[in-house]
C-alpha cells in the first residue's frame, strides 16, 4: 500500500509515470488522474513523491518500521536545487531536514553519447567504466596477487 | 458563414419553441446531474471533512477576510488563469478549450432566445468560441494527453475518461459544420450535422455524473483548500520550504519518454 495519490490535487500531469522506476504509477481510465496499479510492487523509493509538481502524491510506509501516525513528507524544489523531509513521530516529534538535490550544476554530467568510445583493450578490462581516474587512484587499481595471500589460500591456489 | 444565426435558418422548419424547451432540458440535465455526482461521489463531504481535518490539525487560524481574500485569489489565478497547470502547453489548451466553450455556451444561449434581433457580433463569436474549444481540444487530444504522451497509448484509444473531451469536441465540431451548412442553403448535409450536434450535446450534457464535467466544481475548491493551507501553515503536512536557495536549481522539465 506505499504509494497514494491525492485526486482532487492531482492533474494527471504523468511526472510520476514517466519517472517511477517500477513503471506502477499509471493513468486512472475513468478520472484520467495518476494511481498506483500495483501497491505490493512499490519499494517507496519517492521518485514519484518527489517529481508531483502538485504535491498530490503520499506515501503510507509499512507498519513494521514506520507505525501508523506517522508522517513522511517531502518537498523538491527545483528551482532552488533543494529537497526538504519532514519526519513526524507518532508521539507528537517532529523532524525537518534540507539537502541539496546535487552538488554539481545541472547538465554538467556528459552522457554516455557524448562521451569518446572506449577502446577494445579498455572493454576487454576488468575495470569498469571512468576507472580508476574517477576513483582517484593513482597507477591503477590494487590488484589481489597470490603472493599477498595467507600460506593456507595460496597453497590451494 | 459567419454572419447568418444557424438558430434562426433552424426555426423555420422546427419551432423556436421546441429548440428552446431543448436548451433548457440540457440546462437542468447539468444541474441535476452535477448534483447527483456531488453526492454520489460525496465530494462536497469530502471537502468540508478536508477543511475540519485542516482546522484540527492547529494551523494559525486565518479571519474571514483573509478566506475571502484566498477565495478570490483562487478565481483570478487558478479558475480563471488555469495557474495549477504545471505544464504551460497544457495550460493555454485549457484556456482556449475553457473560454472557448464559455464563449460558445453563453452566445448559444443568445442565439436561441434572442430571437431575430440578434447581433452580428454574437453570431461571430459563436463561431470563434467553438473554433477555440476545437483548437485548444483537438490539441490537447493529439500531443498532450498524458495517456498518450507518457504511457504512449494511441491517440484514437478511447476509455471512460475521455467521455468529456470527446463529446465536447463531437459538439462543437458538429456545430460549426452544421452551421457551415444552414449558410450553404441546408439540405441532407445540414440535417445530417444537426443530428451529429444534437446527438454531441445530448451526451455532452447528459453525461455529467460519468464525464468529469463535474471538475469545474471540485478543482476550484481543492485549489481554495491548497491556499488555506498554505496561508494557515498546515501545509497538507509538507515540510516549509527551504529558507536559503541553493545555486544548482534548475527549472522543471517535461518528461519525454515517447
Amino acid at each position: 500500500m506505499p504509494t497514494f495519490v491525492y485526486m482532487t490535487s492531482c492533474d494527471g500531469c504523468g511526472h510520476c509515470v514517466d519517472i517511477c522506476p517500477s513503471d506502477i504509477m499509471h493513468i486512472d481510465t475513468t478520472y484520467r488522474r495518476a494511481f498506483n496499479i500495483e501497491p505490493n510492487m512499490c519499494w517507496e523509493c519517492y521518485s514519484c513523491v518527489k517529481a508531483c509538481p502538485q504535491n498530490a502524491i503520499d506515501c503510507r510506509g509499512y507498519a513494521d518500521f514506520a507505525p501508523l501516525g506517522h508522517s513522511v513528507r517531502v518537498l523538491r524544489e527545483e528551482e532552488k536545487g533543494t529537497i526538504s523531509w519532514r519526519l513526524r513521530f507518532r508521539d507528537g516529534r517532529e523532524k525537518n531536514f534540507v539537502s541539496p538535490i546535487r552538488t554539481t550544476p545541472w547538465g554538467s554530467i556528459p552522457s554516455p553519447a557524448e562521451l569518446p568510445r572506449p577502446s577494445d583493450a579498455m572493454l576487454a578490462s576488468q575495470e569498469l567504466a571512468h576507472e580508476p581516474e574517477a576513483l582517484k587512484i593513482e597507477g591503477g587499481l590494487p590488484a589481489l596477487t597470490p603472493g599477498r595471500l595467507q600460506p593456507g589460500f595460496r597453497e590451494g591456489l | 458563414m459567419f454572419t447568418i444565426n444557424p438558430f434562426a435558418e433552424l426555426s423555420a422548419t422546427i419551432p423556436g419553441g421546441v429548440i428552446q424547451a431543448y436548451v433548457i432540458l440540457m440546462i437542468l440535465l447539468v444541474i441535476g446531474g452535477t448534483l447527483f455526482d456531488v453526492l454520489h461521489k460525496g465530494s462536497a463531504r469530502y471537502f468540508f471533512d478536508n477543511w475540519s481535518r485542516t482546522q484540527a490539525r492547529g494551523g494559525r487560524p486565518l479571519g474571514g477576510g483573509k478566506i475571502a481574500a484566498l477565495a478570490v485569489q483562487t478565481a483570478a489565478v487558478d479558475v480563471l488563469t488555469s495557474a495549477e497547470f504545471c505544464n504551460q502547453h497544457r495550460r493555454i489548451a485549457h484556456l482556449l478549450t475553457m473560454y472557448g466553450f464559455v464563449i460558445y455556451l453563453v452566445t448559444t444561449l443568445v442565439l436561441v432566445f434572442g430571437g431575430t434581433g440578434v447581433s452580428g457580433l454574437c453570431i461571430f463569436l459563436w463561431y470563434a468560441g467553438a473554433l477555440m474549444a476545437c483548437a485548444g481540444g483537438f490539441w490537447f487530444w493529439f500531443f498532450i494527453r498524458v495517456d498518450v504522451l507518457a504511457e504512449g497509448h494511441s491517440p484514437f484509444r478511447l476509455v471512460r475518461a475521455d467521455l468529456f473531451i470527446v463529446s465536447l469536441l463531437a459538439s462543437v465540431t458538429s456545430g460549426i459544420l452544421w452551421g457551415a451548412a444552414q449558410s450553404m442553403g441546408g439540405g441532407a448535409l445540414a440535417v445530417g450535422f444537426l443530428i451529429l450536434y444534437v446527438g454531441a450535446s445530448t451526451v455532452l450534457f447528459g453525461s455529467v455524473p460519468w464525464s468529469k464535467f463535474a471538475h469545474m466544481f471540485f478543482k476550484p475548491a481543492a485549489a481554495l483548500q491548497k491556499r488555506v493551507e498554505k496561508a494557515n501553515g498546515t501545509r497538507r503536512g509538507l515540510p516549509a520550504p527551504a529558507d536559503r536557495p541553493g545555486t544548482l536549481g534548475s527549472s522543471r522539465r517535461l518528461p519525454q519518454n515517447y
